[in-house]
């Protein structure tokens, strides 16, 4: 295997790369990828299940690919790979918006945007603010330390997309157990019920909105008295678009608050000159969002076969993105393991690329340049209350976020 | 220059906007659009960057 390490030496058609794999270190790739990282940018790496598929790795490669529409999302497909057992009996669940292919997808998505734009993003980073203001009051008032991802990574997204969408947040304990379930388990069985209760709730509360005389302003109060009335979604379609809205809205941001913090911590040159530099905060939150990569395994069905880089991926093959290495790639990026806040990393991956580049993406940009902004302005001497070491995080197998964060100031 | 965006692929991704703000916004539906009085880019430097970002390729800049 050594020369499997050595990135000038040869690459050798050696045994597939299991994947996922857990990092080792939060804010890295996992170093089971280190093969994949010194090979060419498609490789065959080995599923949970035995199944092999192609990783792919390269930048150029990844953009290509993420819009060939002879790739497909939909996870209703015969065939389609599953990454971990826990999503092998969801299958036939319809997934709204990252689950379905053109031209479904594009009907959902239409619906979707207005309500993402960059000016409605901007519209929100007052009560972004005051949200982020709220909490970091209580933490204060409170005392060190505190456990930062309960007291404020999760609250933060929870109560902006519950407001956005009309969700009401007192409800917020059950739907990020639920989240929690559905995406890390442990059991196939928590998955499965995990989003049949999401589905219960979020359908009761479309119903109670359809009820209402005078809709309220959220964007399923908007969905509900014009798409659903028009006729143009069917309640089922609205509630699997609200599960994914208000899971994605809260989950994937709240993982960067924890991450990004933890990471920028670790970096405490980086970090001065952020404190020195607020300026440098919407550059540092794309290098943050090319480096940690938490979404890190984008999956796809081949429906036909497809000529890339000198290989052929067959019909009926699965391909995943190893965004983690991709956002790595040194042809595209210089010294890419090195966190840098004055590169140019906009172009990064970290939000997928192609049709279902992340509905969310100008949302998650504001949230965490203000939360995190804000955190590091009020709290000088935010610190990690345990060994870097010891603090837990994700496994490889879901969106990758710390477990806990404990800090003091 | 000429900037042709196609509304048909347009997904409201708001990345051009995001790269190159003093040309493109995003309209009432979230489609990318020209702002008034820039539709020859400006001479903006950011108007390439801004067509690369786009996640479909929905913007095509032309020289002339």
């Amino acid at each position: 295997m050594t020369e499997l390490t050595d990135p000038h030496g040869p690459v050798t058609a050696a045994e597939a790369v299991a994947f996922p794999q857990d990092r080792t270190c939060p804010f890295h790739p996992p170093t089971g990828y280190d093969p994949l990282r010194h090979a060419p940018a498609l490789s065959r790496v080995s599923l949970y299940d035995g199944r092999e598929v192609w990783a792919v790795t390269g930048y150029a490669t990844a953009r290509a690919l993420l819009s060939d529409p002879r790739l497909s999302t939909d996870r209703r497909r015969p065939g389609f790979p599953t990454p971990t057992a826990r999503f092998a009996n969801v299958r036939d669940r319809r997934v709204a918006l990252l689950g379905v292919d053109d031209p479904e997808h594009r009907t959902q998505r239409r619906m979707m945007i207005p309500s993402f734009t960059l000016q409605r993003a901007a519209r929100l980073r007052p009560t972004i603010q005051r949200i982020v203001d709220g909490l970091l009051d209580a933490m204060i008032e409170k005392g060190p330390p505190a456990e930062l991802v309960s007291a404020f990574a999760l609250p933060v997204p929870s109560m902006v997309i519950c407001g956005l969408l009309g969700v009401p947040y007192a409800d917020h304990e059950f739907f990020e157990e639920q989240s929690r379930r559905l995406l890390r388990g442990p059991t196939a069985a928590d998955t499965q019920q995990a989003r049949e209760r999401l589905e219960e709730y979020l359908g009761g509360l479309i119903d109670d909105k359809a009820r209402q005389a005078e809709p309220g302003d959220g964007v399923l109060d908007d969905l509900v008295h014009q798409q659903l009335r028009e006729g143009a979604l069917d309640r089922a379609e609205l509630v699997s678009l609200a599960v994914i809205l208000l899971v994605a809205g809260h989950e994937t941001t709240a993982n960067m608050i924890s991450l990004g913090t933890y990471t920028l911590l670790q970096y405490p040159d980086r970090l001065a000159e952020l404190r020195a530099d607020p300026a440098l905060l919407p550059a540092a939150v794309e290098e943050l969002m090319r480096m940690l990569s938490i979404a890190d395994g984008l999956l796809r069905l081949a429906l036909e076969d497809i000529e890339i880089d000198g290989v052929t991926i067959r019909a009926g093959e699965g391909v995943v993105f190893a965004t983690s290495v991709i956002n790595r790639d040194a042809a595209r990026y210089d010294d890419p393991d090195t966190l840098d806040l004055h590169r140019p990393s906009r172009h990064h991956i970290a939000f997928g690329f192609g049709i279902h580049q992340c509905l969310g993406q100008n949302l998650a940009r504001a949230e965490l340049e203000i939360a995190l902004g804000t955190l590091l302005r009020r709290l000088p001497g935010l610190r990690l209350a345990a060994p870097a070491q010891e603090i837990p995080f994700k496994p490889g197998d879901t969106i990758q976020g710390m477990l806990e964060l404990p800090v003091t100031w | 220059m000429h900037i042709d965006i196609d509304k048909d692929v347009c997904i409201g991704a708001g990345q051009c906007a995001l790269a190159a703000p003093g040309v493109f916004t995003q309209d009432d539906d979230g489609y990318s659009t020209l702002l008034p009085g820039r539709e020859d880019g400006a001479g903006d430097p950011m108007v390439r960057e801004a067509a690369r970002a786009c996640p479909v390729g929905a913007i095509t800049v032309t020289e002339g």
